[in-house]
């Protein structure tokens, strides 16, 4: 196996060091050979049956297996879950929602990060531990709607935004406020000195510096809001602007599509590639995002 | 900083004017850090987190339903309902066992990979990323993906040759279904348990090398007690989180088999279907008094033990 070769101890050289480095050889090959085993058994397993299902006819996906599909029709499947599913539609549905929601979270909660961070006051605090309560307290659904419906926003997309912005703004705030704690207040006092005002401070320093938790919150909130089901129901429903999760519960849950499973792991694959494709892009600061604030 | 706080409230109905301006009169952390970068988060927080939460303390006592046209203060009568006919403990005790259930999954499966793969090799890093792939499907997604496995005609007993009702026991199927949740979020608890293992200092293991410790010794005197920080955060998370569960479990039972893994969202789910809100709502407020109860003995509970270790 190739593999091992990537293992640290092989960098070493003589026996001796790698009896100092305490590797026992057993391990050495032990390690990798486990790693493989349980990322086939955990991983490898699903993923694979959602991607044969997803290519098979649906009398072949009646009862999901692992067998390869004996007649290969993924196009079709995909476009019958485009054209039956809707997926387009929650697609745009989605995408209308989720973006709003990041930019609002992100940009808000870095504001008031900024301010949380730097002014010290029994409000200041105060008004830090109400803001991320959120990141322990459950929200309250049942009269999320009720207040919705009271204001008019009950079923429309600025109700589903307000309510993801209100519900991942302690989350944003918790990890900036942390973040923005570690940067030196020289580089603002310096920029003072020069005249700058507080909002050309806030724009050209404080927001390029937060740019590695920005995209970790991002991630995690596009992450959250995307896969979300469960406040859609409330807010949403079903309908003309359901987004994805809605539609492929639909998709699940519908007497005409039962024992679809092609078209459910269809739409399972569309659904879940452009997380995956946002994490391979922004992996490393993702990684090291999340790492980083949760840890301190 | 009293008076700064004073002050600064003072100035709050007019916030945008006079920045800068008055300088002389205004505590130095006013001008260079004004309120109002703050305020609109704490307006749309205040709006759509705390008073939902508020209200929630005020329609469990009504009979606001669909059945009725004005909504009218009737005392206890949800909560009386919901407690006679047994939902109330069964949510409660439901719930509970998930979260605990969920977090010692989820926590265990991501300390044996954070260890498994703590080297920074190239091997590693993409067993990683492979690993932190569940995180990024659907949890709803990662439901169904189980059900397909776990059915009695799925995948998993086309595999075994077995006939097994994985998802039709009304005492094991509440565990697996903690098992997805915990094969779910692992990635993500291993990521923050790999940090915290990057955290130790190299000479303290060293130095336990040298008094001869072996791996077992060096992870239970070194490196378990220095993953704390990171444990506090991944037990909280999971267990909080975990509470607030309903993609997986109602993707994968429903609630069933017999609501045995109907958890509190599961339930407030199907009463607000029947129209019956405020019922559900009194659910919810159930839900919030548990977690507070449970959140705040364990934050600070895990905090101490962070100081003693």
């Amino acid at each position: 196996m190739s593999t091992t070769a990537n293992t640290p101890s092989t960098a070493l050289p003589t026996s001796a060091v790698r009896r100092a480095s305490g590797v026992h050889p057993a391990w050495r090959y032990g390690r990798p050979a486990l790693v493989l085993l349980i990322a086939g058994l955990a991983v490898g397993v699903p993923l694979w049956l959602v991607a044969v299902t997803s290519a098979k006819p649906q009398a072949e996906a009646i009862t999901p297996n692992l067998d390869l599909p004996r007649q290969w029709q993924p196009g079709s499947n995909y476009e019958d879950a485009v054209s039956q599913g809707e997926m387009l539609r929650g697609f745009l549905n989605s995408l209308l929602v989720v973006v709003p929601s990041v930019a609002l979270v992100l940009i808000l909660g870095a504001g008031a990060a900024w301010v949380f961070a730097r002014r010290k006051s029994k409000l200041v605090s105060a008004a830090y531990a109400l803001c991320i309560s959120g990141l322990l307290l459950p929200p309250a659904v049942i009269t999320i709607v009720m207040e919705l419906r009271q204001l008019g926003l009950a079923g429309t997309r600025p109700g589903m935004i307000a309510v993801y912005t209100g519900m991942y703004l302690s989350t944003s705030i918790f990890f900036m406020t942390g973040f923005i704690r570690a940067i030196p207040v020289e580089l603002e006092e310096a920029a003072r000195m020069d005249g700058a005002t507080p909002q050309r401070i806030f724009r050209q320093i404080i927001l390029p510096l937060l740019r590695p938790v920005i995209a970790t919150a991002t991630i995690m909130v596009m992450l959250y809001a995307w896969s979300d089901i469960f406040y859609a129901f409330f807010v949403l429903g079903g309908g003309e602007k359901a987004t994805l999760p809605l539609n492929l519960y639909k998709v699940a849950s519908a007497q005409l599509y039962l024992n679809n499973w092609h078209l459910v792991f269809a739409y399972v694959v569309v659904m879940s590639l452009p997380m995956v494709a946002i994490f391979l892009v922004a992996q490393r600061k993702i990684v090291s995002g999340i790492t980083s604030g949760a840890v301190k | 900083m009293a008076d700064t706080a004073i002050r600064t409230r003072t100035q709050k109905p007019a916030p945008a004017k006079g920045r800068g301006r008055k300088v002389g009169r205004l505590p130095r952390a006013a001008v260079h850090h004004p309120w109002w970068f703050a305020l609109p988060a704490i307006a749309v927080f205040a709006a759509f987190f705390l008073v939902p939460n508020l209200l929630n303390f005020y329609y469990p006592f009504t009979n606001w339903s669909s059945y009725h046209p004005d909504i009218a203060f009737t005392g206890l009568d949800n909560f009386k309902t919901i407690a006679d006919d047994g939902s109330l403990l069964r949510a409660i005790r439901t719930t509970l066992v998930y979260a605990l259930l969920a977090a010692v999954f989820q926590n265990g499966f991501g300390l044996l990979l954070a260890l498994l793969l703590e080297a920074d090799s190239r091997f590693n890093r993409f067993f990683r990323a492979v690993f932190f792939l569940p995180v990024l499907i659907s949890a709803l997604a990662t439901g169904y993906v189980f059900q397909a496995l776990l059915n009695q005609d799925g995948a998993v007993n086309g595999l075994l040759g077995t006939n097994i009702p994985w998802l039709g026991s009304t005492t094991w199927t509440l565990v697996l279904v903690t098992v997805i949740h915990g094969w779910k979020w692992m990635g993500l608890s291993m990521l923050i348990y790999l940090a915290g293992l990057k955290g130790i200092p190299g000479e303290m293991l060293e130095a336990a090398k040298c008094d001869g410790a072996g791996p077992w010794r060096t992870f239970w005197s070194v490196r378990w007690p220095m993953l704390a920080p990171a444990l506090t955060f991944n037990v909280t998370t999971a267990l909080i989180g975990s509470m607030n569960t309903f993609d997986i479990v109602q993707a994968t039972t429903g609630g069933g088999p017999a609501a045995s893994t109907e958890v509190f969202n599961i339930y407030m789910f199907r009463i607000f279907g029947q129209g019956l809100y405020a019922q559900a709502s009194a659910m919810s407020l159930v839900l919030f008094l548990v977690v507070v109860a449970v959140a705040i003995p364990l934050v600070i509970g895990l905090r101490r033990r962070e100081q003693l270790l």
